[in-house]
């Protein structure tokens, strides 16, 4: 038995698009243990996201998952058939997606979309699979849940369609809750309201939680460990202390000077990274990064860095560690 | 609802009593008239032909006296058809075009709808193409040069089918082949369009994220989403559809609606046609109503306004 | 801190540390080149292999129905003696005399008519006429029903209600009737049109002609008003022309610039898709006697009038019916591409 929950081998998914393969995750390795929070940070397109619509097998058309094991309570995700999957999903791993205004099916009821989940995966009647929707609207801080049950999702606003589809997400309390920007097409005020809900469930419910957000912020509060993507590579991995604190990569450091901070001086500017992201169509040979690199060094541009692990969790991949490890080896000799 | 509904019937009365009115006029000013082209009739009959019917009198009254026939449900006699009232002629004739005219709807749904669906969910695939093709070949195809070459090859090449008449089951499947050609077609291709911009949607991840079943997803989730358009293209074509189609009847020789009103055009038989406008808009009008609120009953988002 | 410093062995050099340069950086970045919506568009429509065979299908249509008959060695109205209802490539009598007489005489590729007036020509200036019809009528579609659309959906309120209400009513009235009644009516005056100098080429073209283009600037331009008028609801409503509104941008400005140019798109598009639908009709009216005057043919009377000789010359009716679907073709899968190729909801 693996002492993690979720356990993600050297992924590498592409997408074969008519203008050819677009490389979207390359040697991706995630972990995780039960009961834990990890926050996936990247800018779009970075791959956050398709990594954990792969645990659930819900990578969509032109993708195809090219190597790498995807292990989920000891099974082998990458193995199982799309019925296997069918009794994962919504059941022992549940999603909360980004826009609650299109995630809901706008010609069913509230009620009878919870129930679908509830009466798919529990042999419960329908009217013990309505108790347990209301059950839900209620743990989910949603008042008057027998109104709410026969609305639809239009008459609903939109933080509390994000509560709905936290409800669906939990009806079958899943082990894992993967929550895919859940706040970021939410006001500001209700997007601290689902975060506080969220870690509040998680608490009672005892379920790991992958956030994936490009707001550091969101994860600062929330999560234990910390994986920075870019360009579909995790380029650090370390605990949220390591990220902030002692966060070694150039991408990672430049995500972190471009917060807004309390402490900041009057007339001190955020650092924003410059440049655009690569083209994941023709990646680079070297270090995705190094083009919007200001430590960028010859090495970066044609070699891939290698994995540096300063302990067990916290891991980069960057030449500049490389390179004062070499140094220092340089002394030494 | 019933607030809507009975805004709906008001406004459909106001709209007939327009297209009404629109045709009168329109008929009674171009120049020519019912017993022109009979010439065997002397000038006196012609005069007393038209006093009979009342086609001496001015526009303006002749439109008041039919206007307040046909609130009571009086369309009057056929000018042409002697010895008939319009009413009886619709009575006789719609049915065999309505007969026809159903079935073949039937027809293009039950064909259209699965089709369409299937070419959305094997999109770029091999079906995909070959449903994309044939649908666009249907709506090329003038209904005339269906009729014609279902004519030659079943009628008179093969001699499988019975060319003429509606008397025998036999006799439905050319009419409704070439009837239901067009639509199927177009079914087809709305079905497709609107099926693969609804699996595009986001609550279609969801439906997929929760651990439902394919055939669930796409027969629960999907259908009822992606049907709208098809809704909206069916409500007035089956109100054409049932009144019948002139080519398809002049060929086959069916004894419906849609030639009646041809030949009541071109022989200006002012009553009738009257009388078939009218029942044609309240049929398309009712279609209209019956479509929204099928819409409303498929789509809660839908308000009756 | 470091646990396992160097994870692999590697060869490295101390010059592989040095700072790159920013030009080293830059030639690492491969960038899409960015294109202009039309450019774009126009590369993915040259992609498209069916609307692209469509388009050259469509053009040699067009060279066949408007350039060959300027040279052709028949007239489709003169009628050769004695070459009633040839086969395709038979010659008459005295035309078989006149090749053993050593002339050249050129072959009825598609025969002749029962009157002896040669099929093929006739067939070619049977698509002008259909494809004048589909052009000339959708051009007069496209500018009543955008402007009826663009004036309802601009001003909106009771204006727009008055409007629409009108649209619903012609689309009620059944068109059949319309065209019959239209036709009978615009005889008499147009017949006298034709003594007017000036207008001598109404008789040429014939009233029926004129009528049908008529017709189709009185009734068919509804579906155009309704698609136009939904499509500036729909982006008088999008932010960004609220943004340009608040930016102070003029009403004339926020036309041309916003409402037009997202427009524009899907106006060529339902234009095209309205082209084979004005040539359908057309031809429908032909099938019914009333289309074009004799001797003019369209493609749709020419079907009709060899429908009484099926059995015997079944090719005088599949000609004509086979082009006509060509043509419709031809300009629907064109009207498909340019969507996919245009349409910027449909990208990607």
């Amino acid at each position: 038995m693996s002492k993690y929950l979720v356990d993600i081998q050297n992924e590498r998914l592409s997408f074969f698009t008519p203008a050819g393969e677009v490389k979207a995750l390359n040697d991706v390795s995630i972990h995780l243990e039960e009961g834990e929070v990890l926050g996936i940070v990247g800018e779009s397109g970075s791959g956050k996201s398709v990594t954990a619509y792969s645990l659930m097998g819900l990578t969509a058309h032109p993708g195809k998952l090219l190597g790498g094991s995807l292990v989920f309570e000891d099974k082998h995700i990458e193995n199982m058939t799309e019925k296997e999957l069918r009794q994962i999903r919504g059941n022992d791993i549940s999603i909360i997606f980004q826009d609650p205004m299109t995630s809901l099916n706008p010609v069913y009821t509230v009620g009878n979309q919870i129930m679908e989940a509830i009466l798919l995966h529990t042999d419960k009647t329908k009217a013990q699979a309505k108790d347990r929707a209301r059950e839900l609207l209620e743990l989910v801080g949603i008042n008057e849940p027998d109104k709410r049950l026969k609305q639809y999702p239009h008459e609903l606003s939109g933080g509390m369609r994000q509560r709905v589809m936290i409800a669906i997400a939990l009806a079958c309390e899943p082990k894992l809750l993967i929550a895919d920007e859940p706040t970021t097409a939410l006001d500001v005020t209700i997007q601290a309201q689902i975060l506080e809900l969220m870690m509040e469930l998680k608490d009672k419910l005892g379920m790991a939680i992958i956030m994936i957000t490009h707001d550091l912020g969101v994860v600062a509060s929330m999560c234990d460990k910390i994986a920075v993507m870019y360009a579909g590579r995790i380029v650090e991995y370390g605990t949220t202390e390591d990220i902030f604190y002692r966060s070694s990569h150039m991408y990672t450091k430049g995500l972190i000077r471009s917060i807004p901070r309390l402490d900041t001086k009057e007339h001190e500017r955020l650092v924003p990274i410059e440049g655009t992201p690569v083209d994941l169509l023709n990646p680079p040979a070297g270090c995705p990064f190094a083009p919007r690199c200001e430590a960028c060094m010859k090495i970066c541009l044609n070699q891939m860095p290698p994995k540096t692990e300063f302990d067990d969790v916290h891991y980069t991949n960057c030449w500049l560690i490389q390179k004062e490890e070499f140094e220092k080896g340089a002394q030494n000799e | 609802m019933a607030k809507y509904i009975v805004k709906r019937i008001l406004l459909a009365i106001v709209t007939i009593w327009a297209v009404a009115t629109l045709t009168f006029f329109l008929m009674n000013m171009v120049p020519g008239g019912p017993f022109l082209s009979e010439k065997a009739i002397s000038p006196q009959a012609t005069a007393a032909l038209e006093a009979k019917y009342g086609l001496d009198k001015p526009m303006g009254q002749r439109y008041l006296t039919y206007m307040a026939d046909a609130l009571h449900g009086d369309f009057g006699d056929s000018l042409k058809q002697r010895g008939r009232t319009v009413m009886d002629i619709i009575k006789m004739k719609f049915p065999v075009s309505a007969k026809v005219g159903g079935v073949s709807v039937l027809v293009s749904l039950l064909l259209g709808i699965p089709l369409g669906c299937l070419a959305a969910l094997k999109r770029g695939k091999t079906l995909d193409s070959i449903i994309s093709v044939v649908a666009t070949c249907g709506i090329a195809v003038p209904s005339f040069v269906i009729c014609t070459v279902l004519m030659y090859f079943f009628g008179v090449k093969l001699k499988l089918l019975p060319t003429m008449g509606l008397t025998s089951l036999k006799h439905y499947v050319m009419p409704v082949m070439a009837l239901s050609f067009y639509p199927t077609a177009y079914i087809m291709r709305l079905m497709r369009s609107s099926m693969l911009d609804v699996l595009g949607q986001d609550y279609m991840r969801t439906a997929k994220a929760k651990g439902v079943h394919g055939f669930k997803i796409l027969f629960k989730h999907a259908l009822r989403n992606a049907i709208l358009p098809v809704i909206t293209y069916v409500g007035p074509m089956l109100a054409y559809t049932v009144t019948g189609s002139f080519v398809v009847e002049k060929i086959f020789t069916i004894p419906g609606l849609g030639g009646e009103f041809i030949g009541a055009i071109q022989g200006r038989d002012y009553t009738l046609i009257m009388g078939t406008t009218i029942f044609l808009a309240t049929l398309i009008i009712i279609m209209n109503v019956v479509v929204d609120i099928c819409y409303k009953i498929v789509d809660p988002r839908i308000k009756l306004k | 801190m470091n646990k396992n410093p160097l994870s692999f062995q590697l060869n490295l050099n101390p010059e592989d540390f040095l700072p790159a340069s920013d030009e080293e950086k830059q030639s690492q970045v491969v960038m899409r080149e960015s294109v202009s919506f039309w450019k774009d568009g126009m590369r993915r429509l040259r992609k498209n292999k069916v609307a692209m065979v469509s388009l050259v299908i469509i053009i040699l249509v067009m060279i066949l129905s408007f350039i060959v008959p300027s040279f052709y060695p028949y007239n489709y109205k003169d009628q050769i003696k004695g070459a009633n209802n040839l086969k395709p490539m038979q010659y008459s009598a005295q035309e078989l005399e006149r090749i053993e007489a050593g002339e050249k005489v050129f072959p009825h590729i598609f025969g002749t008519d029962k009157m002896g007036r040669d099929y093929a020509i006739r067939v070619m200036m049977g698509s002008r006429i259909s494809l004048l019809v589909g052009l000339i009528a959708t051009g007069i579609i496209l500018i009543i029903g955008s402007v009826y659309g663009s004036i309802a959906a601009f001003f909106g309120g009771w204006v727009d209600l008055v409007m629409m209400r009108i649209v619903d009513i012609i689309y009620t009235v059944p068109d059949i009737l319309l065209i019959v009644l239209l036709s009978f009516a615009l005889k008499a005056p147009l017949a006298a049109l034709v003594n007017v100098p000036g207008f001598g080429w109404v008789k040429t073209v014939g009233e029926n002609l004129i009528s049908i283009f008529v017709v189709f600037a009185l009734l068919y331009w509804v579906g155009m008003a309704r698609m136009v008028r939904s499509q500036v609801l729909m982006l008088k409503e999008s932010e960004y022309v609220t943004a340009a509104r608040a930016l102070g941008v003029s009403s004339g400005k926020i036309i041309r610039k916003h409402l037009l140019t997202n427009c524009i798109g899907t106006l060529i598009v339902t234009t095209t898709l309205q082209i084979p639908s004005s040539i359908f009709t057309e031809s429908f009216l032909s099938f019914l006697g009333m289309g074009v005057a004799v001797p003019l043919p369209s493609l749709g009377s020419l079907a009709s009038d060899a429908i009484n000789g099926m059995n015997t010359n079944p090719h005088l009716l599949f000609v004509p019916a086979i082009l006509i679907s060509l043509i419709i073709l031809s300009f629907n899968l064109l009207g498909d591409g340019l969507r996919d190729a245009f349409d910027p909801k449909l990208k990607n």
